[in-house]
Parts: C-alpha cells; structure tokens; sequence
C-alpha cells in the first residue's frame, strides 16, 4: 500500500516531469518554428543582432528572392535508356517544360525520386519479404542473413563504387542514380518478411488446394492481409529518398538535375550568406515532407516499431 | 516434403525474390565487392577501367601516417561516444515518461521529437547555422541575456566548441526514432509482472529497472546499433556547416572519405584511397556492433 507521503512524491515527480516534457518539446520545435518565422522576416529582422521573436512585418521578399535567383524549366523528360545510343551518352529530351524558378523543378525532382523510390521498393520487398517469410527454398537462409549483415553496414561507404557502378551504366547525374540504389537498401525486405511471418500458413495451404496460381495467391490473399506493412514502408522510403542528402550530392553533380535539399545547399554556399532566403528555402524543403509525415504518422511509427521488435 | 513440391517452392520463392534481388545485388553487393577491392588499388576518378592499377596494401599502410585520418577517427568516435549513451539515455526517460499519458499527448510528444528526422538534414542545418551564428545567431542571445557567457562566442569557428556544435546537432536528429521504439517496447512489457512486483511492494525504480528493463533489452540493443551507426556516419552536418574545420576540429572519418573522392585538390579523385578509409569505417562499425550484442548477452 502507498502511504500518502509516497503517493505525493509520486504525484510530485508526475508533474515536473511534464513540466521538463513541454520545455524540451518547446526546444524541439523552435528550429522549425525559427525556419518558418525567418522565411518571412524582413532583412531588418534577420540581421538585428538582438533576436526578433515575431517577425515585426510578415513580407514575402525571401521568397520572390529564392524564386527569382535560378530558373530552369519546370521538367525535361527523356526517352528511356537512350543515353546507350546516342555518342555523347547524354538522354535526348523529348519534351521540355516552361521556364519556371529553379525551386519548382527542384520540387518535381525531389518528387519523382521520392515516389519512384518508394513505388519500386514497395513491389520488389512485398514480393521478396512474402518469399522470405512463406516460401521454403533452398538457400533461404543464406539469402537472409546476407540482407541482415548488409543492413548493418554503412551505406556511405558503398557511395563511391555506386558512382562508379552509375557512371558505367551512363546513369550518373540522373536521378535514377539516387532511385536505384535506394531501392536495393534491403531494409524494406527485411521489414516486409516481419509482416509476412504472420499471415496463417493454413490458409495460403488452402488456397493451393484450391488450384490458386502463386500470383494470384500472392496479389489476392497476400497483399490484402500485409497493407499495414506496406504503407509503413512506403511513407518510410518516401522520406528517407526525399532526406538522404549525401546520396543526391554524390549522384548529382550537375544541378541540373537538383533535388531541394542540393538546391538549398547550394544557396548556402554563395559568398554572402543571406539567411532570409535560406529560411525561405528550408521551408520549401522542410513543410510538405512534414505535412506528408503528419498525415501518414501512424503507419510510420508502427513501421519502425515492427522493423526492431520482432528483429 | 517431396522433390516436386520442393521444386515448385524454390521456382516460386526465387521468382518472387528476383526483383529484390536485382536491385540489392547490382547497388549494395556489387558495389561492396567494388570497394573492397578498388581498395587495394590507386583508382580515381579519371579512370577508364573500372579498377584502377593494383597497389596492395599501400592505401592501408597510408592511413597509419596520414594525420588527418587520425584526426578524423579521434573524433568519430568521439561523437560516437558522446552521443550514443546520451540518445539512449535521453530516449529511454523520454520514452517512459511519455507512454502512460493519453493518447493525444503521447502521440503529440512521439511527433515533435521526431521532427528534426523528417524535417531533413540540409534544413535543419541551415537554421542551426543561423542560431549559431556569432552577430546574429540567437544563441549569443539567449546566453548572454542570462549571463551565462559575457563575449559572443564564434561557437562554430572556434576549435574547442565546434565539434560539441555538431554533436548537439546530431543529437537532436538521432533521438526521434529511439523515442517511438522505447514506447512501444514499454508498453509491451507484460503487466502481470509488474503488478506482481508491486504486490510484493517493488519501488517505482525496481519496477523500472528489474522487471521493465530487461524486458526492453532487445530494443535497447537495436536502438545502440542503429545510433552507433548513424552517428558513425555523421556527414551532412559536417559537410554543411564547418567542412571539417576550423583546423580539421570537426573532420570525422566519413567526412575526410567525402574530401578525399570529391575535395581535395592534389589529389582528387582519389577513389582507391577513399574505399580503404571505408573499408575501416566499415571493420569499425562491425566490431562495435559486434562488442554491442556480446554486452547485451551477457546481461
């Protein structure tokens, strides 16, 4: 029984550890809320050396800045693998979009790497985590703990090779180069053979008896009852592709092809550092990969959660 | 099972493996072979040939006499050795002083302390740059208006301070994902025990450490791994906000791999080089892994 100077000090604890809960949280968020709020300062706010907290107008000059600084246009989109036969091993582009500010195309760039990595990574580890998990094959094991040692092994360090790998495949400065390498990082698998585990062997048994074809077992029975699964990993891919910096700057050179995250650094690295317009960028970059985290935060979590425990 | 059935199960199991298995072995396991062997090579990146001209071990036996290698494994690990136990450490009070409250709370708390993951490291950098900055930066501010320091501090130009900046960085971009596993793994912890121990009138610390704690070892082991590893692979920080300077303070092993493939003038390029220092990277990460999970046994 708690006696009721115990049951106070619980209490006590209780209440100061919300209270130091709240301050963290208030520093977790000042960042952002300092990126969000500079984004829209006027230059007099951003260089007074004593802090502005509220931005005293709410302008929107660092943004026409960003927007006017680089254009480019809004997409070029090339014949599939023709950069194998043309001499200087270049795509030829056979639609090009209107010239627009270079931020949107970064945009659509970062986009489509974010969604064809996620597409592409969502097929390929449903079907391997299924096999992996239901499928008896010889050489299941070896396979297996191939994925497992390879997860645990730096990423980075197979950047170069992988630059090499593109340049002979004559996908270097594309953004296949950052797509393709994604989808091979085998964490997905491994979390989809996690979901797989628990889908009943009676009734892919019965299924069998029932003349299903594999496909058919897979598409009507398989993929239905490991959705969960799926959409954990799609939103985890969709931003892990969108934030994986060093990737992009390794594959991506030219800046034609430039991701947000590239476009912002580069900003970065002019020789006056304008911090206005860096805040600008960073919530171009930073509010729709939030807002896509928050509508989908559910999954996310229970994706992690998964990946670890039954690990 | 039958060599029929069997058969149908290896046509099937390797059909459905196939696209995985293209992906992971054209882009992880190739690549893998590549950099062990360009490795033992002089490979840059003016090369034609995949594999530059065979040099032996003389990439490794370099490593031992170049200084800032040295430098940049000195503070590797420092960052490793700071950071890991605080994320842990941060991560597991977070965790269990969040995982009883209601759910709006709990999932309010989960979010913000994983904003920083999501929000992207370039952003996050950016405006951490700002806020370090030494006319402007809020920092200064906020320090000297509670009269903790009395001279604005060049935080990231200084040598002593930079390194710490960066860690301070890392740490708020490493602790999200630790926070989401920790309550999910208290809140797995298996109740009848607990109540058991209270029964026999168990303080709330013995609960914590007797009963929920080794319960929560698989997860604790998971989470040391992934942050060792992250924050062996440190770069984006490094890369945007000192560059290894000022005086290689903040060169880190994966930061002077960049530099030496893509920065360095002399010797630009140098890719065979740049694989050695990765390889050792890599044989690091392993064994700390490796002494993580012998620990973890034990107990």
């Amino acid at each position: 029984m708690l006696t009721a100077n115990e049951a106070a000090r619980k209490k006590a604890y209780k209440v100061i550890s919300v209270i130091v809960l709240v301050i963290l949280a208030f520093l977790f968020l000042f960042p952002l809320y300092w990126i969000i709020t500079g984004a829209f300062k006027p230059s007099v706010d951003i260089y007074n050396p004593k802090p502005v907290w509220w931005p005293t107008e709410w302008v929107k000059t660092n943004f026409n800045d960003l927007f006017n600084k680089r254009t480019a246009p809004l997409w070029e989109l090339a014949v599939p693998f023709s950069q194998f036969f043309t001499d200087s091993h270049k795509p030829l582009i056979w639609s090009t979009g209107p010239v627009l500010p270079a931020a949107f195309r970064w945009l659509i760039n970062t986009v489509f790497m974010s969604v064809a990595a996620m597409l592409l990574t969502c097929v390929t580890a449903a079907m391997a985590g299924y096999a992996l998990a239901k499928k008896r094959f010889r050489g299941r094991a070896i396979v297996f703990s191939l994925i497992v040692c390879a997860m645990a092994l730096p990423k980075q360090v197979i950047l170069i090779p992988l630059l090499k790998e593109m340049a002979g495949l004559h996908m270097y400065d594309t953004l296949w180069a950052v797509i393709l390498p994604t989808v091979g990082w085998p964490f997905g698998v491994f979390l989809m053979k996690q979901f797989s585990e628990s889908i009943p062997g009676e009734i892919l048994e019965a299924a069998r008896v029932d003349g299903s074809s594999e496909f058919r077992t897979f598409s009507t029975i398989v993929i239905p009852m490991v959705k969960p699964g799926i959409g954990a990993l799609a939103i985890f891919t969709f931003i892990n592709a969108w934030n994986d910096y060093f990737m992009q700057l390794v594959m991506l050179p030219s800046g034609s092809n430039s991701t947000i995250s590239l476009g912002i650094s580069t900003l970065q690295n002019d020789t006056t550092v304008n911090m206005g317009l860096l805040m600008a960028g960073a919530a171009l970059a930073a509010v729709p990969i939030i807002i896509v985290f928050l509508i989908f935060q559910k999954y996310f979590t229970q994706g992690i959660t998964m990946g670890a425990v039954k690990g | 099972m039958s060599r029929a059935l069997q058969r149908r199960e290896d046509v099937a199991g390797y059909l459905f493996m196939l696209p995985s298995l293209i992906f992971f072995v054209g882009f992880v396991i190739i690549p893998m072979f590549i950099c062990i062997f360009t490795s033992l090579t002089a490979s840059n990146m003016n090369d034609t040939t995949m594999f530059g001209q065979f040099v032996g071990l003389k990439n490794f036996a370099k490593l031992f006499e170049d200084k800032v290698f040295q430098k940049g494994l000195v503070n590797t690990f420092i960052i490793v050795i700071v950071s890991v136990p605080t994320v842990c450490a941060f991560s597991l009070w977070v965790g269990s002083a969040i995982y009883k409250l209601n759910n709006v709370a709990l999932s309010a708390f989960r979010c913000i302390f994983y904003l920083p993951v999501v929000t992207g490291s370039v952003a996050v950098t950016v405006v951490w740059r700002w806020m370090y900055d030494n006319y402007t930066g809020i920092l200064n501010t906020a320090l000297k208006g509670a009269g903790l320091i009395e001279q604005n501090i060049n935080w990231l130009g200084d040598p002593k301070t930079a390194l710490g900046c960066i860690i301070v960085i890392l740490f708020t971009t490493s602790v999200g994902q630790p926070i989401v596993l920790y309550v999910s793994a208290l809140g797995n912890v298996d109740t009848t025990l607990i109540e058991a121990a209270e029964v026999d009138g168990a303080t709330d610390m013995q609960v914590f450490w007797q009963v929920k704690w080794p319960q929560m070892m698989p997860t604790t082991l998971y989470i040391l791994v992934i942050t060792t590893i992250n924050s062996f692979q440190c770069f984006a920080l490094i890369q945007l906000l000192t560059q290894g300077g000022p005086n290689h303070s903040t060169d880190t092993v994966m930061y002077y791999i960049y530099y030496t493939a893509f920065k360095l003038t002399e010797q630009a390029g140098h890719f065979g080089y740049a694989n050695a220092m990765g390889v050792v990277l890599a044989i690091f990460i392993g064994i700390m892994s490796a002494i993580q999970f012998r620990l973890a046994k034990e107990k």
